[in-house]
């Protein structure tokens, strides 16, 4: 019972960076509780080699099943699967979309508790106990489960690290399908729109959101990191991408990229805490914003309270004279 | 075909969140109002209903929540929502995820509607969870912050932004799906709309209306209990300054800002 079992996400090859960060701290809570901790891997064709990469990050054992990739239903299957056999008390998940569907899902499924947005987790009294930022994250509430127990974690809560163990041993499972993963098929999937542009490397990063209005207000961006020069780019949030005014690849977030430039500017941008989690480890943090109460003032190192269309076309012009 | 949406009375956002020390609960009594987001899963509704390629014959807004939550499902009928149900007992309080998904699953039951819409978080608890949660109650699929949605007869394509960029999927009804706040700009409603919002039929469930196993809900049916409640660790405040008219100071101070920290070298 002391065994933890831990989802893998996979794409086109290579796992995902949270899913790591899950099977390391999956490995380091199972090595307290006295068990193991083991994967599940589900997809088209998964080569053997690669599911026992994850032995790298402590995984001992795993499980690997067919199925389509990036739907919840036939991973719940799965896990539901491995949990009826009894050895497993915990499942843990890494952030992202994936991570709080099956979770959830596998939850009802097995009747265990679930905590998601778990930003560390503990053993006590020979039990896994969850922290989760709370109310705007102005508070930290630990759960506690009276059996099996869920964590789903925040983005980048877990941190991957290789614990040098050795590969981890394959095991094929078979599983039904259950009605409702039948009744859900993939059409396409990881389909990028828009530019493929490289925010990763840029040292300064222009990001922005709703504030900016329209598609046309990005332009306002793109000419400040212009005028900072080489090594700046404009990143955006999920909403003004879902909403088409900036590609898919210049995503920050939950859904996106994960970014720590030496200066993120925020303009238009609330804040929420999808976006935040991709970009609170940048060195300099500011933020534009029209609203007083936005949460991005709470975390930004310097604040500005105004409009955006105001200030952002007089800051190119001065960081443009400065830069000369 | 039926439409259900799922609705939540929520804190209003410009009132200061906190937990009852007493309960280990979110103090709820404060200002109340619509989740934000439930806003788009009626949108949505609405426009299944316009948009034609479907007849829709019945929108039911369904929440599960004290008395008080009767505002969210007057708003949600104000909306466009035909009718409303409220599940309300005092034996659903402290129900952690997965009870209220249960619960309200009985509720689904009952109704058997084609398609169950919400919104993709709650403003408060932010539970992106809930709407898998329903669905595995109900033997349905579903899928979540769904931000484009077409429906032909009784399957839906469903576009939605995932890990690795957009993945659409199609979803055979009946189905839970969670729609993204991308996916449409809510109407107002109009003056008409909201004073007649009382005037259209709620139905006010108990858990024994709906076969709720008093024993899987409430804080004692629930799997999960939290407690220990504290703060995070303190981050500095940053500096703010507000623009109120002299643009081209607020501009020189955040120049001095930047290059205080070398940030225009």
């Amino acid at each position: 019972m002391s065994n933890i079992l831990v989802y893998a996400l996979h794409h086109e090859g290579a796992f995902n960076k949270n899913s790591l960060g899950a099977v390391a701290e999956a490995s380091r809570l199972a090595g307290e509780l006295g068990g193991e901790a083991h994967a599940v891997v589900v997809g088209a064709g998964i080569a053997d080699d690669l599911a026992a990469t994850l032995g790298s990050y402590g995984a001992t054992k795993v499980y690997k099943a067919d199925g389509p990739e990036g739907l919840s239903g036939p991973v719940i299957d799965v896990m539901g699967k491995l949990f009826d056999g009894g050895d497993y008390q915990y499942a843990v998940f890494g952030g992202g979309l994936l991570g709080f569907e099956i979770g959830a899902g596998l939850a009802a499924r097995i009747d265990a508790g679930v905590t998601m947005e778990v930003t560390a987790v503990n053993v006590v009294d020979g039990q896994l106990a969850a922290e989760r930022p709370i109310l705007g994250d102005s508070s930290i509430s630990t759960s506690r489960y009276k059996g099996k127990g869920i964590i789903i974690a925040r983005l980048n809560a877990f941190e991957v690290k290789e614990t040098g163990g050795s590969a981890a041993s394959v095991e094929q499972v078979s599983y039904e399908a259950s009605t409702q993963s039948q009744q859900a098929n993939i059409v396409t999937r990881g389909e990028q729109r828009g530019a493929d542009v490289d925010i990763e490397g840029a040292s300064i990063l222009v990001a922005g959101g709703r504030g900016l209005g329209k598609a046309e207000g990005f332009q306002l961006a793109e000419d400040l990191a212009k005028a900072f020069g080489g090594n700046a780019a404009v990143a955006a949030t999920r909403a003004v991408v879902d909403a088409g005014w900036y590609p898919y690849a210049a995503q920050i977030g939950q859904t996106g990229k994960t970014v720590a430039p030496k200066l993120y500017l925020a303009a238009g941008i609330s804040g929420a805490i999808q976006h935040k989690v991709g970009m609170q480890s940048s060195e300099n943090i500011v933020a534009i914003n029209k609203d007083a109460n936005a949460p991005i003032f709470e975390f930004s190192d310097l604040g500005i309270v105004g409009d955006l269309n105001k200030i952002l076309p007089k800051l190119t012009e001065a960081v443009k004279a400065r830069k000369g | 075909m039926k439409i259900a949406v799922l609705v939540k009375e929520v804190p209003d956002a410009a009132v200061q969140k906190r937990i009852d020390p007493s309960s280990g609960r979110l103090d709820r009594s404060g200002e109340k109002n619509l989740n934000p987001y439930d806003t788009h899963a009626i949108e949505a509704a609405m426009q299944i209903r316009e948009g034609g390629a479907v007849e829709v014959d019945e929108i039911v807004a369904v929440t599960m929540g004290p008395e008080s939550a009767v505002r969210a499902l007057h708003k949600a009928v104000s909306l466009g929502a035909d009718r409303s149900v409220h599940l309300t007992d005092p034996a659903l309080a402290g129900s952690d995820v997965a009870a209220t998904g249960y619960a309200l699953a009985q509720v689904l039951r009952r109704e058997s509607p084609d398609l169950v819409l919400l919104g993709q978080q709650s403003d408060d608890g932010e539970c992106y969870t809930i709407g898998a949660v329903v669905a595995e109650y109900l033997g349905q699929p579903s899928l979540t912050q769904v931000i484009k949605l077409d429906i032909a007869g009784d399957e839906l394509t469903c576009e939605r932004q995932a890990e690795y960029g957009y993945d659409t999927v199609n979803v055979k009804l009946p189905a839970v799906i969670s729609v993204g706040d991308a996916i449409n700009e809510p109407r107002y409603p109009s003056l008409k709309a909201i004073m007649g919002a009382k005037k259209k039929p709620l139905d006010t469930l108990a858990t024994g209306d709906v076969d709720i196993d008093a024993s899987k809900v409430g804080a004692e049916g629930s799997h999960v209990a939290c407690g220990d409640f504290k703060a995070p660790p303190s981050k500095s405040a940053g500096t703010i300054i507000e623009d109120e008219g002299d643009t081209d100071d607020t501009v020189g101070k955040i120049i001095a800002w930047l290059d205080e920290r070398k940030l225009l070298a």
